[in-house]
């Protein structure tokens, strides 16, 4: 493979970069009168990034021609779905910033420079193929959201939320570590196709354990059970617009990332991942459910929304099929238009001075004054419930679909049953909003780029969003073949 | 008319209506509901008068390849038409009832309500397996905000568990849907109503559809959401809950249960009815020492219920005809049943029986009507209950005759509450001034009693023009569970024939006369 073609694969993320740092050099002498203008140039950034990566999709790139670096990149169609999803959740936490932080004056130019460089860090960790880009990627991306989740600097939530997410995202990271190294040692390469090939034969139980601990850490960046505990706090804690992105773009990355190290580095040695995988999928579903119930933040209880909505995607994982990849794949696109949706209705809820409204005991009676947000965040929690015909259903169709093909029925029944204890959370916000008398409390006005966001998502999340159906599924199939070509 | 699309249509115009509803005011909110409502009943007419009787079984069709994993596939058979009609029959007469008694949120309210209609003529008129699952599902949602929006005092308690409870009882059978997806390479429900799976596979797939539906139905012991929610949901609230959402249950069992799972149900038909029979007899029981009338009439529904699940499992024609009826019947009685509530409710604003007394002398019309439903609901000979039930019963006995015997006493046991409740409500003094102060039937509810009366009265006495539609199909459902038939409980046995002899010798002695 020459140079020359590596360097093509790369080309986004290189522009990325060297746009970044440009635009770094801009705030260094604009400052922070110009972070609107910069928003704007990092979400013009993304967006072409994306249009770079979608030929890859469209064309189903896959096996050598989509190898960089000696196998240690791939720019495969897998790889370019989850850069699109990725690009378009940054794209939209950068969107919704400026109208939060400026109210608070916070709005500062190192807010879209950060966030451009966590979807970089994002966009390697997807394409990697080797546990060294795996690394990088990640850290890259780690690096720039702690920051993020500290960046109302003022706030002791914020501080505190960084912090956190600080201390427990470096153990995570020397968990995984810890991982890789006995991985290494044990088969003799850090190359994603080696290792597969070397467990081939048979595992020993030191390999075991770096299976065990690279899937711990990596089970802690995508906040499974019983790696979640971080999640709520720095949910609540981090900048609305950051939970948005924290809920979305690095949950895409890490469960991609996951998919590729598992269906391909340890592929061979499926069964012995697999009873990890179950056993978080569903401990996620039930503590997801349960610990939503008693919750007084609405971000706190979109934290443990999205650690439920982990859980029913590893289901798809646990089939370790093609037809489960797709189905995670799938979900993924829908749950990043349902989070999307939820955050920004959550954004739109402000009192009359502008402050946000975070509790949910406030919202009570938003129907009666607020009627087009109500009924989309109505939506998104009929969505995230996954009943239909909210398009959050065949999210979860498609994924116990999977599963049912791969014979693992005991696990789609419990999963599917423990559901319905996380539609109780989910009904309940919308009794809160549509039963209840009216609180008059989130009664500020919100600008049209909101509006328009969560219209859209709205628009993603409806009955309408089944005609999308076939292109969604085309696509990930074609992610998913290119993710089982390499095994 | 034969390539229109006069399903989509009917799914159309109230999702339309709803869409209008959301954004108008209450006035305007009312009239557009009446319109959509009664141009849906225009196009049921015609979809009942287009119907061929004794022509394809699947009329109607339409077929679109829209969506990956299933399509949007609909037509209907004699039985879905049935239902549908009934549906589109009972909704404008909904609407009519919610005219003065919703007063807030009227836009919404009738936005639910279309969405109601769109969604339960789609689960009758679906033909694919996954767009049946999204319709049925989804009915949750419109219904759900109608208990908890509109409804008494209780109604948050209600609503949850109405939403919970059914949902429990369904996304079982999702599992199952796409297990017998992968195991048969279709959704198309008229394929997998002749696919035979395997009988071991069969057991398990009719215990999660019946988990289901028996919730929907609702049987005995999973009927407890029922009350609660009747007690609470508004007036028409309840018409539509007991007059098409529980014939969702019945429907499922004679579309999916019992075609695609001929031994599992042969199998299970004990369980079937050890629960009918619990449910007969008990709930008349709980039925005749209510206090409140609403609950006493959503008791009465569990009752008439176990009726057609007897029916149902029979496993032959006329008890499977008989269960049909009794669903149209109910669906026709006990809606009228609760628009007469509503009437009082709406004069004296309470439910409890005792407060009422001697109606017939200040509402004379009003006991008319409230008598007449109240024996249709007992099964009077000439009223569409009779009909039912007896077809039902006859069908059961050729099976078991203790079954029979414990489920005739529901007809015995369903006179006396309802009887009861009539003699509290219209006859007797009249204690309270109050009640005897209010007037009897107006314009609007005379035009919501009239019809439904009429209809009553027409199953009743000439039950041919609906089971028509609906013999060819039975016929087929009968044949295709012909296999799995129990065999019947009254060994039969041919006597010997008397000796030719003795003949001639009875001629000869009439000769000798």
């Amino acid at each position: 493979m020459d140079w020359i073609a590596s360097l093509t694969l790369v080309a986004p993320e290189t522009m990325m970069s060297v746009s970044g740092l440009i635009v770094l050099l801009v705030a260094a002498w604009g400052g922070d009168r110009q972070a609107r203008g910069i928003t704007w140039l990092c979400v013009a950034v993304l967006f072409s990034a994306g249009l770079m990566v979608a030929p890859a999709l469209c064309g189903g790139a896959m096996g050598a021609d989509a190898q960089a670096f000696q196998d240690q990149f791939r720019a495969d169609a897998f790889a370019s779905f989850a850069k699109l999803l990725i690009y378009a959740a940054a794209g939209a936490a950068l969107i919704v910033a400026p109208a939060f932080f400026e109210r608070v004056r916070a709005m500062r130019a190192e807010y879209p420079i950060l966030v451009l460089f966590a979807a970089l860090g994002m966009s390697i960790m997807v394409s990697a193929s080797d546990l060294i880009t795996l690394y990088i990627g990640l850290e890259l991306n780690s690096l720039a959201a702690y920051v993020l989740a500290a960046f109302l600097r003022s706030d002791d939530r914020s501080a505190e939320a960084g912090l956190k997410y600080f201390v427990l995202g470096a153990l995570a990271s020397g968990i995984l570590l810890f991982g890789m190294s006995l991985t290494y040692g044990f088969t003799g390469t850090t190359n994603f196709a080696g290792i597969s090939a070397a467990l081939q034969g048979g595992m020993g139980s030191g390999a075991l354990f770096g299976v065990i601990f690279v899937l711990a850490g990596l089970a802690f960046k995508i906040s499974a059970v019983p790696f979640h505990m971080w999640t709520p706090d720095v949910y609540e804690g981090a900048p609305t617009p950051v939970t948005m992105f924290f809920a979305t773009a690095p949950k895409v990355a890490a469960l991609t990332l996951t998919m590729r190290v598992a269906l391909e580095a340890f592929g061979p040695q499926e069964h012995a991942w697999r009873q990890i995988v179950i056993f978080a999928a569903l401990a996620s579903i039930v503590v997801g459910a349960l610990g939503a119930i008693g919750q007084q933040n609405i971000k706190r209880l979109l934290a443990y929304s999205s650690i439920n909505n982990v859980g029913f995607m590893l289901i798809g994982l646990a089939a370790a099929t093609p037809q489960g990849a797709s189905a995670m794949l799938v979900y993924l696109a829908i749950y990043v238009a349902m989070s999307v949706g939820g955050f920004v209705a959550v954004l739109m809820l402000k009192d009359a001075d502008g402050a946000p409204v975070e509790n949910i005991a406030d919202l009570a009676g938003l129907s009666q004054h607020r009627k087009v947000l109500s009924l989309c965040l109505a939506m998104v929690m009929f969505s995230l419930a996954g009943i239909p015909p909210l398009f959050g259903f065949w999210g979860k169709f498609v994924v116990f679909q999977a599963a049912v093909q791969a014979g693992l029925i005991p696990l789609a029944a419990i999963g599917i049953a423990a559901s319905v204890v996380g539609a109780f959370y989910y009904i309940k916000i919308v009794k809160i909003l549509y039963f209840d008398e009216p609180a008059m409390k989130a009664t500020g006005k919100s600008d049209w780029m909101h509006q328009a966001l969560l219209a859209l998502s709205a628009l993603a999340i409806s009955p309408l969003g089944y005609l999308l159906t076939v292109g969604l599924g085309g696509l990930a199939d074609k992610a998913a073949t290119a993710l089982f070509f390499a095994v | 008319m034969e390539n229109f699309p006069i399903l989509s249509l009917m799914l159309g115009v109230p999702l339309i209506g709803a869409f209008i509803c959301l954004f108008v005011e209450a006035p305007a909110a009312r009239w557009t509901a009446l319109i959509a409502t009664l141009v849906e009943f225009v196009l049921g007419a015609l979809l009942w008068a287009n119907y061929d009787i004794g022509g394809p079984q699947w009329q109607f069709t339409e077929k679109l390849p829209l969506f990956a994993g299933f399509s949007w596939a609909l037509g209907i058979d004699g039985i879905a038409l049935m239902l549908i009609v009934l549906t589109v029959f009972l909704m404008p007469i909904c609407i009519g009832a919610s005219w003065n008694s919703i007063e807030k949120r009227v836009g919404e309210y009738m936005a639910a309500f279309l969405l109601m209609e769109t969604l339960m003529i789609g689960v009758f008129a679906a033909q694919d397996l996954f767009l049946f699952y999204i319709m049925f599902e989804a009915g949750l949602i419109p219904m759900y905000l109608i208990i908890g929006v509109w409804g008494g005092a209780d109604r948050i308690y209600a609503s949850y568990k109405f939403f919970l409870y059914t949902l429990l009882g369904s996304v079982l059978m999702l599992i199952a849907m796409l297990w017998m997806v992968n195991e048969s390479g279709t959704t198309d429900i008229p394929t997998l109503m002749a696919y035979d799976f395997a009988p071991e596979a069969q057991t398990w797939l009719w215990l999660a559809f019946f988990a289901s539906f028996a919730v929907k139905m609702p049987m005995w012991p999973v009927h407890t959401w029922l009350p609660d929610a009747h007690v609470q949901a508004p007036t028409a609230g309840s018409v539509i809950l007991a007059g098409v959402l529980l014939k969702m249950g019945g429907y499922g069992f004679i579309r999916f249960s019992l075609p695609m799972f001929p031994e599992a149900s042969a199998q299970f038909a004990w369980l079937v009815f050890t629960l009918s029979m619990v449910a007969v007899v008990y709930t008349s029981l709980v039925a005749l020492v209510q206090h409140d009338m609403k609950k006493l009439i959503a008791y009465s529904s569990v009752a008439h219920m176990a009726i057609v699940t007897v029916g149902l499992f029979a496993f032959n024609s006329q008890g499977l005809e008989g269960a049909m009826v009794v669903m149209l019947s109910h669906g026709l009685v006990s809606g009228a049943l609760f628009l007469a509530v509503g009437v009082i409710y709406d004069r004296l604003h309470t439910r409890e029986i005792e407060r009422y007394g001697g109606l017939s002398i200040n509402m004379p019309y009003y006991a008319l009507f409230l008598m007449l439903f109240t024996m249709a609901s007992v099964g009077l000979p000439g009223t569409s209950g009779f009909v039912g039930e007896f077809l039902s019963l006859a069908g059961i006995y050729k099976v078991s005759t203790l079954v029979t015997a414990i489920s005739a006493t529901g007809i015995i046991l369903g006179a006396a509450y309802m009887l009861y409740l009539y003699r509290r409500v219209a006859f007797g003094d009249q204690k309270h001034a109050d009640a005897a102060a209010m007037r009897d039937l107006d314009l609007r509810e005379w035009l919501m009693m009239a019809p439904i009366a009429a209809a009553v009265l027409w199953m009743g006495i000439y039950p041919e023009s609906f089971l028509a539609p609906m013999r060819a199909d039975i016929a087929a459902l009968d044949a295709r569970l012909a296999r799995a038939r129990p065999e019947g409980d009254a060994h039969l046995k041919l006597g010997a024939p008397k000796p030719a002899a003795s003949a001639e010798h009875d001629a000869a002695q009439e000769g000798a006369h």
